[in-house]
């Protein structure tokens, strides 16, 4: 099974995976991405994030194709939060099994380190005395 | 043509809305509404990059853009 959404909603980390989870996994692996109090030494007051929700859809699903044709999976499941997320909320929820462990760890690695390159979602750090839209600028 | 070109993230504020809308021959590519767009919001230049997706899909930039499509411009993302 594959499972995604963008949500305004908080992420129910435990649901992701319950619906990762089957009699033929031997392992779920969960990364959950967290908002971090400090970024460059200055305190977030909180974070903002907005999608472009169809097309970031279309495009963690190209992940989860990519994912299901180079690794034997069960099921995955990626949720994205968006709107404003103060510190230690969850951002982003991504459960993945597989009958052994080497591709569960692998296959969430890969899904996070391409959702953060290819999917149009975007966050802003609020700082105490300014904002910032990350990675806009050189 | 005019095309309605949708903004997010940084460009929402560079482009002072949601969305912008360009006059534009028919048959322009993408490079073309690249050009049009910084010459309206030289702010676009001045980001580390930026995509222009045509309906939902990241576009090359030779590709042809119609009227009735869904552009959007795509400034560096930052999910996760």
């Amino acid at each position: 099974m594959v499972d995604i959404l963008i949500t305004g909603k908080p992420i129910d980390t435990q649901a992701c995976i319950n619906m990762a989870s089957s009699p033929q996994s031997g392992g779920i692996d969960v990364f959950i991405g967290t908002v971090r109090a400090t970024t460059k030494g200055k305190e977030v007051v909180r974070l903002e994030f907005e999608a472009y929700r169809p097309m970031a859809v279309s495009e963690i699903k190209k992940i989860t194709v990519q994912m299901l044709q180079r690794w034997p999976l069960h099921h995955i499941i990626i949720h994205h939060r968006t709107g404003i997320l103060k510190v230690g909320d969850v951002a982003v929820v991504i459960a993945v099994s597989a009958a052994h462990r080497d591709a569960a760890f692998d296959a969430c690695r890969y899904a996070i380190d391409t959702l953060k390159q290819t999917v149009p979602i975007w966050k802003k750090e609020v700082f105490l005395d300014g904002e910032e839209w990350v990675a806009a600028h050189p | 043509m005019t095309i309605n070109i949708l903004a997010f993230g940084i460009a929402k504020e560079i482009v002072g809305g949601a969305s912008t809308s360009a006059d534009l021959p028919s048959h322009t590519t993408v490079a073309q509404l690249r050009r049009r767009l910084e010459e309206q919001y030289p702010q676009l230049g001045k980001l580390a990059s930026y995509m222009i997706a045509v309906n939902n899909e990241y576009a090359a930039t030779d590709s042809l853009i119609n009227e009735q499509d869904e552009v959007a411009i795509i400034p560096p993302v930052s999910g996760g």
